[in-house]
């Protein structure tokens, strides 16, 4: 065990040493290793947070063929900081009428339910929070908490849009929880486990999206409704309901919930690329050392993180009973029909060669992506009919 | 007294003193936010318990949807969220004398067990409990059954739901 072949095991053993050679009990220095941990995960996290805001701040420049922050420092690398100063220094306003305990009590929740998602993340073979045996389940016990932060920040506030922000936010919630669960089961059947490291490892040979590209597409789906960003965003729709849930928040208050959005945006990036692109795996590249796996993890989480943007900067805003319908009669039993099936074929192809399960697999997608564009066009065909059997009010007018 | 021992009266005193702020406070939001706490703490005691599973699915239902559920029919019926009337009835010195009695009765039982006073053993590093149990729930020896019934159970409210929301006589204006 040396530094680059485990960084984290071998600074913590030094560490163990260090603290048991000072006279310290072998299980408070493990408590407290264990606690210097959780803070440097934590810690790298938030300060990666500050960079996300000028990555989302220069890419949504980009998609709106601007600049973006191009003042302070180079590229504008610095401006985050100026932003975190004018946040820390600007008045914290609790409004009159707002329980005072829950209201102060919500952003905390908001951006610990994004954080507690870095817990199960593999980084690599060896850097690790802890290795879940049911974190695929997880994932979807921390949204929750999420939820919960939100409908407490909208009472909290006393105000109405604040209010039907966080109503419209769960309805969008717990509707889409239900394909995202589905779709995580996929790669759980493929890999033999609900644990992320193994899901990672199961993907050596061939990538999960390869396997599953619906799910990998329905996963996404579900991710930006759960993220609540544009097509789906709302919950803040700032043209109806000003800014939603977080609409009384001001100074740092309001800067968490923000940091929490863009690093829930990142991280579910890093689920995608966990659950279907191959996590650490980039063509035997991860093999170099620990540290290049993290540095691929992180690479492919945003290229994610991308995805997620561009589908924001790109689609409007959608109505919320299309938004539902859209969910219920389309995503959810796609997503059902895609599990049966997923399962079934893993079953029967089990002992085949590695080609012709590959090759089933990605067929077997690729015939039922053919069969739902068929429903779909007939779908729309008919509501075209509809539409255009109906006589405009001024033709029948004449009659 | 082991580590863990104090760990898990911390825990019980979470449980039991937010219960209490449930049926004592006089704002229901509160008391739907107390309940959350009470069921995490009991997530919590799944955890202790190496029932890791059970410890994700508590928060997963009971906070996820159970909780919000609640807040939600709280807030969308009631127009005044803090309840005025009296809290206790005139016969809460029966009710405390029978919860008491149910209290002793149980721990004077359990006392009797010899598993009371057992710490929970840790599984071997190889043991896949979660697969343990997902071939218990599938497997004719164990608790295949009970888990069909109660799936068809669940899919007789889904449709009975469905059947009572579904007017046929108001479809959309389009048909």
């Amino acid at each position: 065990m040396n530094l680059w072949n485990d960084p984290v095991n071998f600074i913590a053993h030094w560490l163990t040493s260090l603290f048991v050679g000072w006279g310290m009990a072998g299980w408070l220095a493990s408590l407290i290793i264990q606690l210097i941990g959780v803070i440097v995960l934590i810690l790298l996290m938030m300060l990666f947070d500050i960079f996300l805001v000028w990555v989302e701040r220069k890419v949504v420049a980009r998609f709106q063929d601007r600049l973006g922050p191009n003042r302070v420092g180079p590229f504008g690398l610095i401006q985050p900081f100026a932003d975190i100063i004018k946040l820390l220094i600007k008045e914290d306003i609790t409004p009159d009428g707002a329980d005072k305990v829950v209201y102060n009590l919500a952003p905390i929740l908001s951006l610990m339910s994004v954080l507690l998602l870095w817990a199960i993340v593999p980084l690599a073979p060896v850097i690790f929070g802890v290795d879940l045996n049911v974190g695929a389940l997880y994932i979807i016990a921390a949204g929750s908490i999420g939820t919960l932060s939100i409908i407490m920040a909208a009472w909290s506030s006393n105000n109405k849009y604040a209010l039907i922000g966080a109503f419209r936010q769960v309805a969008v919630l717990v509707s889409f929880e239900i394909p995202m669960i589905a779709t995580m089961l996929i790669p759980t059947i493929l890999a033999g486990s609900m644990g992320m490291n193994e899901i990672v490892q199961g993907q050596q040979t061939v990538w999960y999206v390869v396997l599953a590209p619906i799910a990998a597409i329905i996963f996404m789906i579900a991710a930006i409704a759960e993220l609540g960003r544009s097509p789906f965003d709302l919950n803040e729709a700032e043209s109806e309901i000003v800014a939603g849930f977080h609409i009384e928040y001001t100074g740092m208050k309001f800067g968490l919930f923000y940091a929490g959005e863009l690093l829930h945006a990142f991280t579910f990036g890093g689920f995608w690329a966990i659950l279907f692109l191959g996590g650490y795996h980039f063509f035997g590249l991860e093999n170099l050392g620990p540290l290049v796996a993290a540095v691929i993890l992180f690479a492919k989480a945003m290229f994610g993180y991308w995805v997620i943007m561009w589908i924001r900067y790109t689609v409007m805003r959608m109505r919320i009973d299309h938004m539902l319908a859209f969910n219920w009669k389309f995503l959810t039993p796609v997503a059902f029909v895609l599990l049966m099936l997923t399962a079934l074929m893993n079953t029967l192809l089990r002992g085949t060669p590695s080609g012709v399960y590959i090759l089933g697999m990605f067929l077997t997608n690729v015939l039922l992506g053919w069969i739902i564009v068929e429903i779909l066009r007939g779908y729309s065909r008919s509501e075209r009919q509809k539409t255009q059997n109906v006589a405009p009010a001024a033709a029948t007018a004449h009659h | 007294m082991t580590a863990m021992q104090i760990f898990f009266l911390i825990v019980g005193l979470v449980i039991l003193g937010s219960a209490l702020m449930v049926v004592t406070t006089g704002n229901l939001i509160h008391a739907a936010l107390w309940l959350i706490v009470t069921l995490f703490g009991v997530a919590v005691l799944f955890a202790i318990l190496n029932a890791s599973f059970l410890a994700v699915v508590q928060v997963v239902v009971y906070i996820g949807a159970i909780a919000i559920l609640f807040i939600f029919a709280v807030m969308l019926t009631h127009k005044e969220m803090r309840d005025r009337g009296p809290q206790l009835n005139n016969s809460w010195w029966l009710n405390a004398i029978i919860s008491l009695l149910t209290f002793g009765g149980l721990f004077w039982m359990l006392q009797s067990w010899n598993g009371f006073s057992k710490v929970a053993a840790d599984f071997p590093s190889s043991y896949d409990a979660v697969g343990q149990l997902g071939n218990a729930l599938i497997s004719p020896d164990a608790f295949v059954l009970p888990f069909e019934v109660a799936s068809v159970l669940l899919l007789a409210a889904l449709v009975g739901a469905v059947y009572i929301a579904f007017n046929p006589h108001s479809g959309d204006s389009r048909k």
